[in-house]
């Protein structure tokens, strides 16, 4: 469908000015004004931990635009190929180790092409029986405006298809890119069965989209204390965003105790934070967030079921 | 116009040196003014194009910058409110007057707090870069008819949508029956500001410092540093209180300091403030009411007799 969200004619002319948003796409509505949602055995903060699984080619295109995280030196990049590709293989284990100790159970967002690449990877993950996420294809396709709808198309049929096959799993929630959508994205993925997709940013629970067809809501995922956001377009130290993460914690924990169901979402990149020098914050994080009583770790269908099946 | 046609300074004040001018009083002996300022935004998903400014970095639909923007008014508002209440201090809200018609449900909680509405034009993706005189002014006086509308009195201040200028801006503000501007940033007291129309008319300290925005996108802060900021900032400006009254602002947006990773910071500095006694907590309107009531007139002829006796060439 398309975004109703017409041009202005001038810079005085506001023809979106209305009541609600200045498109349809989902409704208007403040957090506090919907009912109360509660979690399992009474717990009130859910916690949502996203794991990106990426593939960073050596021979990007960077076409709409360029993902960040992308190479950056001339070709061969071998610097940040290596550094991404050491999340894969090294980093992601100490992601792994860290989680499990606290009792916390990940959702990967993958993208489908290093599944491709790397069938032992994929097995370990498919072991442990943890939820499978889109991520597109690779970090290189990012969906953008400016990509082509039926390029677009085939590259959400492709991504999904191929991963549901070497997964096994339904592959009900996507992650873009860079969390980058182009005007169709929303739409053709969920044409293709997507149900949540954790691109928006402007809500703290799931919420209904309207799309041409299937059924789609947005799922909360915070970008600003992501790890990647933090600690690399921050800058920050990582016992600061370890500091933001565990207030974040408290600040949603009480204020689920008096308002309903709260969701704590944090995104663990094992080529950023599985690093020897990182990994020890990550491990502070996920034990104060262990040690918090109320908390129920699941995954993000679990989180979104959960929370669908209370709004009407 | 040519850069070379473009004058190389302001004329909106002239030089008054912090430590030549008359002592100044808050009501009740309080040292030091304190106003929070959110600002309450509206940014449009599909703003025209302005040659100036661009007001997305990525294509349509830019994700990032208009859905956490959206979170201010969604998620936000309610949490920042929640704190400010609990410290009883009113909001002066920036607002973008487009807000009226998109999410009254927030003006009508603000209302019913007697929070101060001033201007932030109408949206924050609508600059005032590239307008005609004319336009600004039809734009100033749009912002001020909807909030009359929608709350019942005009605002007296004003901050550029995004913080936008022209070289009338002001000028055209005080015209329009504004008593206040909060778009320049030269002092930590209240200032006499020489406005075309010659109309009474007072700059009120704002610090972009302090502007969340600034310190966590711009500076790219810490949120426990910028709590720590905000409490030294009150600390030195309580301690010159003492000798002449000071202003502290601390500009907010829904967007920035409500986030669950950054409240407890900015909670604990309003902890620490209003912990104080001798502090006005107050609303930018009442600094500007009671300044150009009390300290206007002692000010001009201040700044009068000290450019007399030939400080600025």
């Amino acid at each position: 469908m398309t975004w109703t969200t017409p041009a202005a004619s001038g810079p005085l002319d506001y023809p979106n000015r209305r009541y609600g948003n200045d498109h349809d796409r989902y409704e208007w509505s403040m957090l506090t004004d919907r009912a109360p949602l509660s979690w399992p055995d009474g717990k009130t903060l859910a916690v949502f931990v996203v794991v990106p699984l990426q593939f960073f080619p050596l021979n990007p295109k960077g076409e709409p635009i360029k993902v960040p995280g992308n190479m950056t030196m001339p070709y061969p990049d071998l610097r940040h190929y290596t550094l991404r590709d050491y999340g894969n293989r090294v980093g992601i284990h100490r992601v792994l180790k860290a989680l499990d100790a606290a009792h916390i159970r990940p959702t990967f967002a993958v993208n489908t092409r290093l599944f491709e690449r790397e069938p032992l990877l994929r097995q370990l993950i498919l072991d442990r029986g943890n939820e499978i996420m889109g991520h597109s294809w690779s970090m290189d396709t990012p969906h953008a405006g400016g990509l082509a709808e039926a390029v677009e198309r085939e590259l959400v049929q492709r991504s999904l298809s191929r991963l549901r096959e070497l997964t096994g799993q339904p592959v009900r929630g996507w992650l873009s890119p860079g969390k980058f959508n182009s005007p169709n994205t929303p739409d053709l993925i969920a044409a293709e069965g997507i149900e949540y997709f954790c691109d928006w940013v402007n809500d703290e629970l799931p919420y209904k989209w309207n799309v041409a067809s299937g059924d789609l809501w947005s799922m909360p995922l915070a970008t600003e204390i992501s790890d990647t956001y933090t600690l690399v377009d921050n800058l920050h130290s990582e016992e600061s965003w370890a500091d933001q993460v565990c207030d974040a914690a408290d600040l949603l924990l009480a204020e689920s105790r008096e308002q309903g169901g709260r969701i704590l979402t944090l995104t663990l990149t094992p080529w950023l934070v599985g690093q020897p020098h990182r990994i020890k914050h990550v491990e502070r994080v996920l034990a104060h967030i262990n040690g918090l009583d109320g908390v129920w770790s699941a995954s993000g269908s679990e989180i979104f079921d959960a929370a669908r099946n209370q709004i009407s | 116009m040519a850069d070379q046609d473009k004058a190389e300074g302001l004329e909106y004040y002239q030089p008054w040196p912090y430590n030549q001018r008359p002592k100044i009083t808050w009501p009740n002996g309080a040292r030091i003014a304190l106003w929070v300022a959110p600002n309450i935004e509206v940014y449009e998903l599909n703003p025209p194009a302005n040659a100036s400014r661009t007001p997305w970095p990525s294509p349509f639909p830019s994700v990032a910058g208009y859905s956490i923007r959206d979170y201010g008014n969604r998620v936000g508002h309610m949490r920042q409110m929640k704190v400010l209440d609990k410290y009883g201090i009113r909001g002066s809200i920036s607002l973008s007057s487009a807000l009226i018609d998109h999410h009254p449900e927030i003006i009508d909680l603000c209302k019913e707090r007697d929070w101060e509405f001033f201007s932030h034009g109408i949206y924050n993706t609508r600059y005032t870069y590239g307008l005609t005189e004319d336009q600004e002014r039809e734009l100033i006086q749009d912002s001020i008819d909807s909030i009359k509308n929608a709350t019942g009195s005009a605002p007296v201040g004003y901050l550029a949508p995004a913080l936008s200028h022209s070289t009338t801006t002001v000028d055209l503000w005080a015209e329009a029956g504004g008593t206040y501007t909060c778009d320049l940033f030269h002092d930590d007291q209240p200032t006499p500001i020489n406005v075309r129309s010659g109309k009474p008319f007072v700059s009120i300290p704002y610090s972009l410092e302090l502007n969340d925005t600034i310190a966590y996108v711009v500076n790219k802060i810490e949120p426990r540093r910028y709590g720590q900021m905000i409490k030294d900032a009150f600390d030195r400006l309580y301690a010159e209180g003492a000798e002449s009254g000071t202003v502290m602002c601390i500009p907010t947006h829904n967007y920035q300091v409500s986030t669950p990773h950054r409240l407890a910071a900015f909670e604990e500095a309003l902890e620490y403030i209003t912990g104080h006694s001798d502090v006005w907590v107050t609303t930018g309107r009442e600094i500007a009411d009671y300044y150009l009531q009390n300290h206007y007139e002692t000010a001009t002829a201040s700044i009068a007799s000290i450019n007399a006796e030939g400080g600025a060439a």
